[in-house]
């Protein structure tokens, strides 16, 4: 700092609010652009290193979804379809719209969409949920992740795009962390709320008759959560599927990448025909999961018989 | 008398942020409510004792915010004490390891819940299984002991369903018998009738007194209701804020209330229904002319019998020998209020 206060105050004025001087202001920049890039030069080797399998198992995810004849790929959709939400109807509905997809020669774009919302959504599974069940657990923790989640959900993406990109350069595994940053808060919130949402008596119960903290957590914890659990991974893919268009800038790829391209070139029929395929993909995991996550509450319906 | 199941020994619970320095203040006959003014801490249980035997059913009953929830939840620890001993089978639970505490809890004693507490996304089947699976039997005779215990309390056919789809009795018989499943010696129950309706109450005592005759368990049975506890105690305790304010079998309570509140407590019942002859008899040697009554019939059965037999007087036996008799003027007033019985009258045991 170059001045003796932070201050100047024969500079202050009503009018515009104390600053803390250019000079100072751009050293400050400075610095922090400086260790930034440095802390990159130091460890951005073995970070790459460490996502390398992650862009693999991508890049070969994408591939055998798009070697996978189409037929058989619309039968194993329309199966998921079905299982998931047990209606022929929205099994057909995923079928047509992927047949439309095609027609309009979308199909590998959609495919590496699909790919990449498919990982990010695992992964966020597979990191939210434990994140969540630890939260539930202490009130310390969630006092703590909480912030750090709202600050997630509200930064504008393109801010952490930048460290994001300097840290991993252009590519799969900078896009996937991207989306991820964007997507897991909702599977830690519902997942944290789910739990502490448990039935205190029904708990009790369970200490009552000598469960183990596993068998609680398992046996009645995550079974009654389930159903908020569930909502949360519906967001997680909702949102995942919003990112598509900007981790397209960093080297997704997709249906976000037309989309660009119809942007900057005012292809008004490009976008809008991407922009199609990424909402009916939306709305097709949307009504599966969460056709899926009505299932899983059906012993709260009443009344007799089954 | 044989060494007590459970013993209950000067436990003290106080709810807050600093318990453990205000058992000075009890201790000092600090009341509840001025605890609560002076120090913003709740008494829960204020120095209780209480020797409970074995094979027996002891109520304990009070008043809404009594304590009777966290008194039995000290049974099993399912709180922490301020201070105090729960001594079960001469081991004290409050010094249990956790593994050790959770083996009680598997093995030892079981517990029912006013509001059921049954797993919403469990079947019937499966929450009468709960207890035994996680002592670890294995999936037959789990199954097995389940399938035993769901038929014993009625409820065969209903397997598949889920508690939603039961009645509120039914819930709890599942309860009941997710209960009874684990063979546990003690039987923890708290309110376990108190949100069903009187009909479906009366029979849910009958199936538990049913179950009781054959097998034997501890049973603490929490009410709020005086007939129903005059129904299935062997022994009574009362607890007022925290305290424990008499303690005895329903005779002596009906007989001795200790205070104004217990009075109060006794003052609505059905007197002739819990009062035994013995209690109100003359003691004699010799048999007088009139019916053979044991000394344990509750009165009003005496004066029905009397009634019927156009008598004014019977004789009192006890396990067949004769140890006084009864006119019925004597009947009468024993159930009259309780000024009305003398202490002499009343001495008889
Ligand atoms: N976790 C707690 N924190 C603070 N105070 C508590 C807590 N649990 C119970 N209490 C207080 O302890 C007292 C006894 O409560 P308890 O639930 O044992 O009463 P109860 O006799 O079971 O009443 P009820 O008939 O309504 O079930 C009450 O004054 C209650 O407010
Ligand atoms: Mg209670």
């Amino acid at each position: 700092m170059a001045s003796d206060s932070i201050i100047d105050w024969s500079k202050l004025t009503w009018i515009d609010p104390p600053t803390m001087g250019r000079q100072d202001l751009r050293d400050v920049k400075k610095s922090i652009d400086g260790s930034f890039r440095e802390f990159t030069r130091a460890n951005g080797e073995w970070i790459e290193a460490i996502f390398d399998p992650l862009q693999s198992f991508l890049v070969w995810f994408e591939k055998v979804m798009i070697a996978t004849p189409w037929p058989l790929f619309l039968i194993i959709v329309a199966g998921l379809a079905y299982y998931g939400s047990r209606s022929w109807k929205l099994a057909l509905a995923t079928v047509a719209s992927f047949l439309f997809i095609g027609w309009l020669d979308m199909w590998e774009d959609t495919m590496a969409t699909v790919a990449m919302v498919s990982v990010s959504t695992m992964l966020c599974i597979a990191f939210g949920i434990p994140l969540g069940v630890w939260m539930s657990r202490s009130d310390r923790v969630q006092s703590i992740v909480v912030p750090i989640l709202d600050v997630m959900q509200t930064i504008p993406s393109f801010v952490y795009l930048i460290p994001v990109v300097m840290l991993l350069g252009i590519g799969k595994a900078p896009a996937l962390i991207a989306v991820m940053i964007y997507a897991i808060p909702p599977i830690v919130r519902l997942t944290n709320l789910g739990i502490r949402l448990v039935d205190k008596d029904t708990l009790e119960a369970a200490d009552a008759f000598g469960a183990s903290k596993r068998e609680r957590l398992w046996g009645v914890q995550i079974p009654l959560a389930l159903p908020n659990i569930f909502a949360g991974v519906n967001q997680t893919i909702m949102m995942a599927l919003a990112m598509v268009v900007i981790a397209a800038m960093i080297g997704a790829g997709g249906l976000g990448t037309p989309v660009l391209r119809a942007v900057n070139n005012q292809y008004l029929a490009l976008g809008m025909f991407n922009g199609l395929a990424i909402v009916a993909i939306a709305i097709i995991f949307d009504r599966v999961s969460q056709a899926y996550g009505k299932r899983l509450q059906k012993h709260r319906e009443g009344g007799h018989g089954v | 008398m044989s060494e007590p199941k459970v013993q209950i020994k000067n436990l003290y619970k106080i709810f807050g942020r600093r318990p453990a320095d205000m058992v000075q203040h009890i201790e000092n006959g600090m009341s509840k409510p001025e605890l609560l003014d002076a120090h913003g801490h709740v008494l829960g249980l204020n120095n209780n004792n209480l020797d409970i035997p074995a094979r027996g059913i002891q109520v304990i009953m009070g008043l809404s915010g009594s304590g009777k929830s966290t008194l039995i939840r000290h049974i099993n620890r399912l709180i922490e004490p301020t201070a105090g001993q729960m001594i079960v089978d001469g081991e004290d639970v409050l010094q249990m390891s956790e593994a050790t505490l959770r083996d009680f809890r598997r093995f030892k004693a079981s517990m029912v819940f006013q509001k059921f507490a049954l797993m919403p996304h469990h079947t019937v089947i499966e929450n009468v299984r709960y207890g035994v699976d996680i002592q670890g039997v294995a999936a037959p005779e789990a199954a097995d002991r389940a399938q035993y215990w769901l038929e014993r309390v009625g409820l065969k056919g209903f397997e598949q369903h889920y508690p939603a789809q039961l009645s509120g009795g039914m819930q709890q018989r599942v309860g009941l018998a997710r209960a009874l499943a684990t063979d546990a010696e003690i039987l923890l129950m708290d309110e376990a009738f108190s949100a069903l309706d009187p009909l479906i109450r009366t029979d849910m005592q009958n199936v538990l007194l049913d179950l009781q005759e054959e097998l034997h368990k501890t049973i603490i049975f929490i009410t709020h209701d005086l007939d129903e506890a005059l129904r299935i105690g062997d022994n009574i305790a009362i607890l007022r804020d925290g305290k424990m304010v008499q303690s005895g079998n329903p005779q002596d309570i009906v007989l001795h209330p200790a205070d104004d509140y217990v009075t109060d407590f006794i003052q609505d019942i059905n007197r002739a229904r819990v009062l035994q002859v013995g209690t109100a008899m003359t003691p004699a040697k010799k048999p007088c002319d009139g019916p053979k009554i044991p000394h344990d019939t509750i009165i009003e059965q005496a004066l029905q019998t009397c009634v019927d037999s156009h008598v004014e007087t019977a004789t009192v036996t006890k396990d067949g020998k004769t140890v006084g008799s009864i006119t019925m003027d004597q009947m009468v007033r024993a159930i009259a209020r309780p000024e009305a019985v003398s202490a002499d009258d009343a001495n008889y045991r």
